[in-house]
């Protein structure tokens, strides 16, 4: 339990150490993009006839920021043990797979729900926010970023230099993010495109996400949350078997 | 490898030292075979396998996020153990960090972050202490530091493997040694039996011609224009050599006579005698 907490902790304090750049400058991208796709779109776009489109976009943003930065945090932290050669501090001691696993995404979660609190915590000054239903955002918010976390570390693990990750992220998580519906409802979208936004995870992490706030959802949230754990189970049993082979950590 | 011991792994690079250290540690797997370390199989009861072990890696490596104190605190705490500072201020003081102690790792000095690894690795007291190569790239002055605490922790009971490519360290440090080629191992014997299966001595001559008075009294092991290398079995033989030369009225222009090393042991093993 020592080495799960010990792990833990250093993983948190990676982050914290530099938070400026892990916690701040994430918040200050979501407020830039909250300003100007407000100033832009609206009046323009009506997503439900009762929600204002900046008033919508909020949650979008805050459920993005958790995302994108639950990943950068466990796939970040591991990709550079890796090519610095300090995993092996963590490699020698007698810490087992799943402590490994567990203190890896539990720190992504922390760091994504941080930055998604920073985000909201801006962002709320400029909308009226409602909280319909602040359980089901919190669940989203969790089991979403538990989700990222292991997609990170699987990343990570699979990674062996800053390119292959980089491409990781340039060419799967941000094209996720950026159709998922953060900035529009799919149902405005063409049949093709509507389809296939029902193949995207994040599509349904940031609608039930949503749901917590406007009780308004394009999928219903029961629905969402399914599909939310199943890939949560799926992507973590990979990990999972991964770290118990010791795939590509050790040789 | 037994209990206590002060072990050499010697062989040329890429023999398969490291290697053997990372199945050891558990950073590798072995295609076929098992290794244990103080009875516990590295494979099935790895969490008590690495418990024994301390392992000071050949690579320069270190977090650049934390000072001296956080890394090995965390170190302590991978290990299952809280509350460590009074052993982790014991162990700085032995390798002269204490100063350096809330200084960022990456603030430090090559040799300063070798004794880190050092400390790493006896955080959580192991009996059995590897070091891989831990005195390449290290000044003169903390080779010599390091000796000492290393032999200190080995006769306080810790057995202590050390891969080097400095013989002479091997030579001074080690009771038994083995030496690997081509992952395979080429000898395995305590270093006096190593050393004293090259029986006799080398004398090198450099003569004022190109040719030794036949017959001659030593072994003719190789020539380079007037330069001798040749085998003795015992100073008499020498004797009988340098009466020989007068004899014939040979100028002697240089002479050297040398002892055999482990680095003749080892190159007759590899191979590469010259």
């Amino acid at each position: 339990m020592t080495s799960f907490q010990t792990l833990l902790h250093k993983e948190l304090l990676r982050f914290w150490k530099v938070s400026v750049q892990t916690v701040a400058a994430p918040v200050l991208t979501a407020a830039l993009y909250l300003v100007v796709f407000a100033y832009a779109l609206e009046g323009r776009v009506r997503v439900y006839d009762s929600v204002p489109y900046t008033d919508f976009l909020v949650p979008g943003l805050v459920m993005m920021s958790v995302l994108q930065n639950a990943f950068a945090n466990s796939s970040s932290s591991l990709v550079q043990s890796k090519i610095t050669g300090n995993i092996i501090f963590v490699l020698l001691p007698p810490i087992t797979y799943l402590e490994f696993f567990g203190a890896y995404v539990l720190a992504s979660v922390v760091r994504g729900v941080s930055v998604g609190l920073g985000v909201l915590l801006v962002t709320v000054w400029f909308v009226e926010l409602r909280l319909h239903a602040p359980i089901w955002a919190l669940a989203f918010a969790f089991l979403g970023a538990a989700l990222l976390g292991s997609l990170g570390l699987l990343a990570g693990i699979l990674s062996e230099k800053i390119d292959q990750m980089a491409a990781f992220q340039n060419f799967v998580i941000m094209p996720l993010t950026f159709l998922s519906g953060v900035f529009y409802s799919i149902h405005s979208l063409p049949a093709f495109w509507l389809r296939l936004s029902h193949a995207n995870p994040f599509f349904y992490m940031i609608d039930g996400f949503r749901y917590g706030f406007f009780g308004l959802s394009d999928v219903a949230p029961a629905a969402s949350l399914a599909v939310v754990s199943a890939s949560l189970i799926a992507v973590s049993s990979v990990c999972l078997l991964l770290l118990k082979s010791g795939y590509k950590l050790r040789h | 490898m037994d209990e206590g011991e002060f072990f050499g792994l010697l062989g040329p690079n890429g023999a398969g030292k490291t290697t053997l250290i990372n199945v050891i540690a558990g950073l590798a797997r072995a295609d076929s075979g098992s290794a244990s370390v103080m009875g516990a199989d590295v494979v099935s009861d790895y969490r008590r396998a690495r418990r024994m072990l301390g392992v000071v890696p050949q690579e320069l490596v270190f977090d650049p996020f934390f000072t001296v104190r956080e890394t090995l605190r965390l170190q302590s705490g991978y290990f299952g153990i809280r509350r460590n500072d009074a052993w982790i201020d014991e162990v700085m003081q032995h390798l002269d960090l204490t100063s350096k102690a809330d200084a960022n790792m990456r603030a430090l000095s090559g040799g300063m972050k070798r004794r880190v690894l050092v400390a790493q690795a006896l955080v959580h007291k192991p009996p059995v202490i590897v070091l891989d190569e831990p005195t390449a790239g290290v000044d003169v002055e903390l080779r010599q530091g390091l000796w000492q605490f290393v032999r200190r922790l080995n006769r306080d009971g810790h057995t202590i493997v050390l891969t080097t490519h400095y013989l002479e360290e091997a030579e001074t440090y080690c009771n038994r040694i083995a030496m690997l080629k081509a992952g395979g191992i080429a000898a395995l014997d305590s270093t006096r039996n190593l050393l004293q299966s090259l029986s006799g001595l080398e004398l090198r001559l450099r003569l004022d011609g190109e040719a030794l008075p036949q017959p001659f009294p030593a072994q003719l092991i190789s020539q380079d224009g007037a330069l001798f290398v040749l085998r003795l079995d015992d100073h008499r033989q020498l004797e009988l050599a340098l009466a020989r030369l007068r004899e014939a009225g040979a100028n002697i222009m240089d002479m050297e006579v040398r002892r055999p090393d482990l680095e003749d042991v080892f190159l007759r093993l590899t191979g590469r005698e010259k």
